[in-house]
């Protein structure tokens, strides 16, 4: 039940991008076609389950005991960053179909700051492990959902007259804002 | 190009927030003030002036290969200078930015200007360059920050301009953040083209 | 000079010297600031305490011990102490039911048990709704101050069949807030019921090393 709940808070009451504000970048940038928007979820759920076990396991094996608390910040986007180049090395020889579809968005990951936010967040939270890797996979499929739905919007939005001043990135904002009030309905479950 | 110059190509030509569009998460995230937008904005700059002149101290140094793990350990090191010296001594601003400070690091302003400018200059110019960019950043930051507060509240910099009731809460929320953003940006893209 | 070639040696070494480099400014920093942020948490506790109970000269954070809550969480409790008679005390406590994430907040009780004054210490809520919590249970109006009032079985908002105003468009952060002030008063009411709170302040002496 536990578990349940921290999923439906993660993924709809407080959805990572659209009421916590994280990983905005790649919310816009890769969010021109479904297609496109499906593979990015994907590539970010993957990684984002992943680090969150490596950088919980350092945090409570490394940094704890050996009261390095104040490395938490530079190993953990180390971690990130090694893990990314790692996955798309091993991708590369094992599944080159599965990296076909993902190995484009595998080097933007780095950067998005979901990734590096949930690591910090659940040591924050004092999760345990299987709490951890259940609220990193909930907040990778938030981010998907708001991305493939954002994607959805947007394919239509390019087929319709846009006033010239809002064009691009402006009317993409105010799209989101919206897209965010509908989430605003969620808000209160699970309290 | 004059240090000058390199400082007002950060602040207008080359504005982060509403030209090049990068950063966006904190500038979402921490703009529910004014007040808060402005730290955020001089927290993002003081990190990007140091990093930017210890990398270009160090440019010769980093091999090609390594230098993009090697700038993202300079940038982590000052981020948690930071992080520290808020908890110690601002602690109400470190608790109301919380998790936001951390995620420096991963802003795409402060590596994309090691990359683009400080891998390639001397250290006064890339010490300008992030002063430039920072203050753009802290600009752009504050003036949603403030729009957001005036509009949601009635309140600037926590004076009260307008009673409360008139505010509308929406925008101090997560859907207004979009929404100002978007209209700014609009505004900006207008005023560029006149 | 010549920028350094990508050798592995060459890798290697200016990776480790960065990574060295790094961590010795962060442990000198983390050294500098420790202190500091020691010191800030622990104004932060004490002013806390000195604006929920009635004035007190002993110290309350070096006195505090640890009790029980009717949900089985144990809460820390300072005890405020005029000349060694004791006047009040305050209770940290927090809810899980917030809005989004934990709320904690401090609790003054005076020695009948009715509540002298809070602060919350942390939480996430929305800001201009459930964030208003921090004022609003003291503020004069209608019901919805609580300050003064006794918790009895509980203090619940009007929707609930309670008798406390709850937050304009707050209802979820109203429950919540309420629901640390109960645990907190369950906590304090167990060292009551355990000997009485006013009586057995020299035993609880005792333990001030919790």
């Amino acid at each position: 039940m536990e578990y349940i709940m921290i999923f439906i808070v993660a993924v709809f009451v407080n959805n990572v991008v659209l009421s916590q504000f994280l990983g905005i970048c790649p919310f816009l940038g890769v969010s021109k076609k479904v297609e496109t928007s499906i593979g990015m979820g994907a590539a970010v759920t993957f990684v984002l389950a992943l680090s969150t076990i490596v950088t919980f396991l350092i945090q409570k094996y490394v940094l704890d005991p050996f009261g390095l608390g104040y490395m938490q910040t530079i190993s953990f986007i180390l971690v990130i960053a090694a893990l990314v180049q790692m996955v798309e090395i091993i991708l590369k020889k094992v599944s080159p179909a599965l990296y076909q579809a993902l190995g484009i968005f595998l080097p933007l990951i780095t950067t998005n700051c979901c990734v590096l936010g949930v690591a910090i967040l659940v040591i924050q939270k004092d999760y345990n492990l299987l709490e951890s890797v259940v609220y990193a996979i909930s907040t990778a499929l938030g981010f998907a959902l708001a991305l493939v739905i954002f994607a959805g919007i947007r394919e239509q939005l390019a087929m319709t007259n846009v006033p010239k001043g809002l064009q691009g990135t402006p009317i993409a904002l105010i799209t989101a804002g919206l897209l965010a009030m509908a989430f605003m309905g969620f808000s209160g479950i699970g309290s | 190009m004059s240090n000058w110059k390199v400082l007002l190509n950060g602040i207008i030509t080359e504005n982060p927030t509403f030209v090049l569009l990068l950063g966006m998460c904190p500038t979402l995230g921490t703009t529910s003030s004014a007040l808060n937008g402005m730290s955020m904005g001089l927290a993002t700059m003081f990190v990007l002036i140091c990093s930017n002149m210890a990398i270009s101290a160090v440019k010769k140094l980093v091999p090609d290969l390594v230098r993009i793990p090697a700038y993202i350990v300079i940038i982590a090191t000052f981020v948690t200078v930071v992080q520290f010296c808020m908890e110690a001594y601002t602690p109400a601003l470190y608790a109301s930015l919380g998790l936001y400070i951390p995620l420096i690091v991963v802003n795409c302003i402060v590596l994309g200007r090691a990359e683009s400018f400080a891998a390639k200059n001397g250290v006064v110019a890339s010490g300008f360059d992030g002063l430039g960019i920072g203050l753009g950043f802290t600009l752009a930051l504050t003036l949603l920050g403030a729009c957001r507060e005036l509009l949601g509240t009635g309140k600037l910099f926590g004076l009260t301009l307008a009673p409360e009731e008139y505010g509308s809460l929406i925008f101090i929320l997560a859907p207004g953040g979009f929404l100002v953003l978007g209209y700014l940006i609009a505004i900006v893209n207008k005023l560029r083209k006149a | 000079m010549e920028k350094l070639k990508s050798t592995l040696p060459n890798m290697l070494l200016s990776l480790t010297i960065t990574c060295v480099v790094a961590g010795a400014i962060l442990a000198s920093v983390n050294d500098m600031t420790a202190g500091a942020i020691a010191a800030s948490k622990a104004a932060a506790l004490e002013t806390a305490i000195k604006e929920v109970v009635p004035e007190f000269n002993n110290k309350p954070v070096e006195e505090a011990y640890m009790s029980a809550a009717s949900t089985g969480d144990s809460l820390r409790i300072y005890p405020a102490k005029m000349d060694g008679e004791l006047v009040g005390a305050a209770v940290e406590s927090f809810s899980n039911s917030g809005f989004s994430g934990e709320i904690r907040v401090i609790v003054g009780f005076n020695t009948e048990g009715k509540i002298t004054n809070y602060s919350v210490l942390q939480h996430s809520e929305t800001p201009g709704l459930g964030s208003k919590m921090q004022e609003w249970f003291r503020t004069d109006r209608n019901k919805q101050s609580i300050i003064g009032r006794s918790v009895g079985d509980g203090l619940k908002v009007s929707k609930d069949g309670g008798d406390v105003d709850a937050i304009t468009a707050a209802t979820i952060s109203s429950r919540a807030f309420l629901d640390a002030v109960n645990r907190a008063y369950s906590a304090f009411a167990q060292v009551d019921a355990a000997g009485g709170a006013t009586s057995s302040h020299q035993t609880e002496g005792g333990n001030s090393d919790e």
